[in-house]
């Protein structure tokens, strides 16, 4: 890289070849030996400055220069152990945290999505914005029609499920992906084992072939290495292993549910038992994702697909009604996967970035102390001839040296403790099996720790350059020598870090605040000693072998459960819902469950009657009313006569209520399924509204159907009661005495699922007040520092003023005057940055407005009262100065 | 040494030291003592070359590769590094010989009007 072009000894040999050749010369020409060397020697002119100069002119010398500052530098951080350790331990806090960070943002935002070209692949979102609705889905002639646009290589629909698998060790329940069969070709991936589906198989009804994931090929099967052909049972219906997917290998979902697939199986969506011809109304393909035509921007393909809707809409009036305005939007599918944690990342990085910044403060600060102190060395250094610019990159290779070192240490602490991290990120997301500590991640934290370490080591290195020689050579001793600029600059910098650590302090602030109004909310339910459990009743592709297919043939399953769980040890309580009505289910929201989740609802009598709502529904039995401690308002609940064969009945919340019949008795109205064939349903009671669909969200509107009616296959068994540990087994023992091929679930509190509903807000809220404390550490370390150095300088001055009389109490308060001042003028910038930032982040917050007086006031409070305590310290000191001393000091 | 006085010979003037070099290479490869030595004769020993000033100076010619250097032998078997003329070298003496006559013809004009008339 920096190879020398010539040595200086072939130089020096060149010159002594010159010289014996002259003196050869001379000596022909009659000169004696020594005349002839000496005449030689002169007629050539300083030999020494020749040579130097060769030396120096070889761009060698920065090097040789860079060498000889770095190993001075090593001398001096060794004989200032102390400060070393300090700044060392600083640096490394900040590159190791940062880099941390940095290793997810790199590997959820940065990386491309692990499949081929994936710059190509595209989410499809179907909204109905004139109703309100958004991503409701395809239908199949829809899917079709985008297949043959020219638009897209591949569309394919997913569906996610859960099914029953068997033929392995014992019943399981396992995520299920229904795909095309274009699916893999689609996302340029191939199975580690075995094939993937045929793309041009568009047989009717379901491709009796399944794919696996490597999770549960080894969970399973033993990591088998003859799975493939071998036959499993999902559900009652018999499938063919041909695949199985690497390790690794991520369906690109947007929860994790939906990321952590572990059966793929493929449908062209029409056929048993799906309906031979598919209605284009039927939005029944949940989700899609489509690759593009290669050269086709995301833009281009939005324009022409915009055309394509038109025209469907068009040719199709009756299916697309024009109040409900079809659009099919395009996404990048990285943006689908990712998109909902870059705000929360990015607002980490930042604040992790901020702490380096603050400690990159504090390391300045320190050095500018040392500065000082080294001032008669720097003076000593340029009286002997040392130019500025020499003296200038000796400090800065010395702070650069000290980063480095630092961030090695960060970035070694951080090797040590990546599985204890990883653990605590939260499940939830995405790409957690990207994050690693790659090159490029590598490369993040060295050039950190290089800007850091011109960063801090700049301001120092500065001073140095505009050193008084006369004045600092005068100087007695070799300590307290500090120029008013530079006292100037160590208050900026102090300045500089108050307004950083008020922004991060505020930030954490707010988010704080939201968290605990999130944890204090009105439930609106009980979620006391409630546990739920879930099992899943076969599902088969033949109606006929359906043992649960009507709700006649459910009900004497779900009284069977319903019996068997209250005779449990501790069980006061049991009721049953569909997985649906699992309050604040984190795992299920956003889920697109065939047939549950969210309803098209038509009204009774409703003039718009083409324009369908969207409501939040779950059926639920009787008892679970109650057991949620959700007060009946008006009306009735479900009784034992709302069977199959009664008319449908609903309780509705009071939101659902009141958005549909303000100001009307909701009582015996009647609506139903957004589809021709579909019963009418009657409102007979008005419960009170229960944040069970989203913590964060008051007043959903609700319907609950009767189980008994709708009948269920994904079910949560619902127990009240001094509940034991054993419990999930013992209902696991019930469930499988009445039907052996049952999966069950472990349990969960209801305690424990709103509490997971928050994981990603607490992950974010804990690192944030983490560094916001560290911040608010280093900060009044920062001020601490440059007020005790402040009053050390003063002793002498103090020392008069008490020997003259003042008083102790004004010499306390000239001390704090001073670090006040700094720490006001700190939260003044503070505050007007925390103003920008709580804007930006306003997305994140719950309750509280991003302008919140309260937090604003009680943080700045706070990091006030810090900046007091980290001044009376030194302002005690001061208090203790012997006049005697004092003036004898210089 | 040379039997003329060193105080009357002319110093060189800055730059010509280079054209100088590569003229005397025209001839073949040559050595640094050799080069000077050739300068000082065919000047009639009226320029004088500062021995130490050349290496610098072939070190420059050798970097912008106007000259090609390698060890040899020199005719009193002695080893020294040999300094010959590259196809960039001869380019770059043309262009100086004319530009240097250019200025001694202009330099001459003004100095000695007469002439010309």
């Amino acid at each position: 890289m920096f190879r020398r072009k010539r040595k200086a000894s072939d130089f020096s040999s060149e010159i002594e070849a010159h010289l014996q050749l002259e003196s050869e010369l001379l000596r022909e020409q009659g000169l004696t030996e020594e005349e002839a060397r000496a005449t030689a020697r002169r007629s050539f002119g300083n030999v020494m400055h020749s040579e130097e100069h060769f030396y120096e002119s070889a761009r060698w010398l920065g090097w040789d220069h860079f060498w000889q500052d770095l190993r001075y530098g090593l001398r001096v951080l060794r004989k200032a152990p102390g400060f070393t350790a300090i700044a060392v331990l600083t640096i490394a806090l900040g590159i190791g945290a940062t880099t941390a960070i940095f290793s997810v943002v790199d590997a959820t935002l940065l990386h491309p999505l692990p499949y081929g070209q994936p710059e190509q692949l595209v989410t499809l979102c179907d909204d109905l914005p004139g109703i309100g609705a958004h991503d409701v889905g395809m239908s199949q002639p829809e899917w079709q029609d985008l297949q043959r646009s020219g638009i897209f290589e591949h569309v394919s629909p997913a569906q996610f499920d859960e099914n029953n698998l068997t033929g392995s060790s014992r019943p399981a329940r396992v995520r299920i992906l229904i795909v095309a069969p274009n699916y893999f070709a689609l996302l340029g991936v191939k199975p580690q084992l075995g094939r993937a589906f045929d793309p041009e198989d568009h047989s009717p009804g379901l491709v009796l072939e399944v794919l696996i994931s490597d999770g549960l090929w080894k969970r399973a099967f033993g990591a088998d290495p003859n799975i493939l052909d071998k036959s499993v049972r999902l559900d009652t219906d018999l499938y063919r292993i041909v695949g199985v997917m690497p390790a690794g290998f991520d369906a690109p979902g947007r929860t994790p549910e939906e990321r952590n697939i572990e059966v793929w199986a493929a449908t062209s969506f029409y056929g048993a038992p799906m309906p031979d011809q598919p209605p284009r109304n039927r939005r029944s393909l949940p989700t899609a994702i489509g690759r593009l035509k290669p050269g086709l921007t995301i833009a281009a393909a939005q324009s022409r697909l915009d055309a394509l809707v038109a025209s469907l809409q068009k040719e199709f009036p009756g299916d697309y009604p024009r109040q409900s305005a079809w659009t099919v939007r395009l996404l990048p599918l990285k943006e689908s996967v990712v998109g909902n944690v870059r705000q929360s990342l990015i607002l980490l990085l930042g604040a992790v970035g901020l702490v380096l910044l603050i400690g990159c403060v504090n390391v300045a600060n320190l050095l500018l102390a040392r500065g000082s102190a080294r001032g008669r060395e720097m003076a000593i250094r340029r009286a002997l001839g040392a130019a500025h610019t020499r003296l200038t990159r000796q400090l800065l290779t010395e702070s650069v040296l000290l980063s480095l070192i630092g961030g090695t240490a960060g970035l070694l602490v951080l090797f040590c403790t990546k599985g204890f991290l990883l653990r605590h990120v939260p499940e939830s997301l995405p790409r957690l099996n990207d994050i690693s500590i790659s090159w490029g991640v590598l490369f993040f934290a060295l050039g950190a720790s290089l800007v850091a370490g011109v960063v801090f080591g700049l301001a120092p290195a500065l001073h140095a350059r505009r050193l008084d020689l006369n004045h600092m050579l005068k100087q007695e001793g070799r300590g307290t020598t500090g120029s008013g600029e530079q006292t100037r600059t160590r208050r900026i910098l102090v300045i500089t870090e108050f307004a950083l650590s008020l922004v991060l302090m505020i930030a954490a602030g707010l988010l704080l605040r939201s968290f605990w109004d999130l944890l204090n909310v009105r439930l609106g339910f009980n979620a006391q000693n409630v546990m739920a459990v879930r099992t899943r009743l076969p599902d088969p592709n033949d109606p006929k072998a359906d043992l649960y297919g009507s709700p006649a043939q459910e009900a004497p399953f779900l009284r069977e459960v319903l019996w068997r769980g209250r005779t449990l040890p501790g069980v006061e309580e049991v009721a049953l819902g569909d997985t649906a009505s699992i309050p604040l289910d984190e795992s299920l929201r956003n889920l697109k469950l065939i047939s549950e989740g969210q309803f098209l609802l038509t009204l009774e009598g409703d003039i718009q009657n083409d324009q369908p709502s969207v409501v939040e529904r779950s059926s639920v039995t009787p008892e679970y009313f109650h057991l949620l401690g959700i007060p009946l308002l008006r009306g009735r609940l479900f009784n034992d006569l709302d069977n199959d064969k009664a008319p449908q009945v609903t309780v509705v919340n009071e939101a659902f209520a009141r958005a549909y019949w303000p100001n009307e008795n909701p009582l015996g109205k009647r609506f139903k399924r957004n589809r021709a064939e579909a019963p009418w349903i009657t409102v007979v009671g008005v419960i009170a509204n229960a944040r069970t669909q989203s913590l964060a969200q008051d007043g959903v509107p609700q319907i609950y159907l009767d189980l008994y009616q709708t009948g269920g296959k994904r079910l949560a068994i619902f127990l009240r009661g001094q509940l034991a540990a054993a419990i999930p087994d013992q209902v696991r023992e019930q469930v499988q005495s009445v039907d052996p091929t049952l999966p069950v679930s472990v349990g969960q509190t209801l305690k424990e699922t709103v509490s997971a509903s928050l994981a990603e807000r607490r992950f974010s809220m804990e690192m944030i007040a983490l560094f916001a404390l560290t911040a608010l550490l280093l900060a009044g370390l920062g001020i601490y520092g440059v007020i005790s150095y402040m009053v050390s300088e003063r002793t002498h001055e103090i020392g008069i003023r008490i020997a003259l009389g003042a008083e102790r109490r004004s010499i306390v308060r000239m001390v704090l005057r001073q670090g006040l001042g700094l720490a006001i003028a700190g939260a003044a910038v503070g505050l007007i940055g925390a103003l920008i930032v709580s804007q930006l982040m306003a997305g994140l917050l719950y309750g509280v407005r991003p302008t919140d007086p309260m937090t604003f006031a009680g943080v700045t409070g706070l990091l006030l009262g810090v900046a007091v305590l980290a001044c009376y310290l030194p302002a005690r000191r001061a208090l203790r100065v012997d006049p005697l001393v004092a003036l004898r000091h210089e | 040494m040379s039997t003329q006085d060193e105080k009357e010979r002319l110093e060189l003037l800055q730059g010509t030291l280079d054209m100088l070099i590569l003229r005397t290479l025209i001839f073949g490869s040559q050595h640094g003592q050799g080069i000077a030595r050739a300068i000082q004769q065919s000047s009639e020993e009226e320029l004088l070359v500062e021995h130490g000033a050349l290496y610098p100076a072939l070190r420059r010619l050798e970097e912008r590769g106007w000259i090609s250097v390698k060890w040899g032998t020199s005719s009193n078997n002695r080893k020294a590094r040999f300094y010959s003329l590259t196809a960039a070298g001869r380019k770059q003496l043309v262009k100086e010989t004319t530009k240097w006559k250019r200025l001694a013809t202009a330099i001459g004009r003004i100095l000695d009007p007469a002439k010309e008339g």
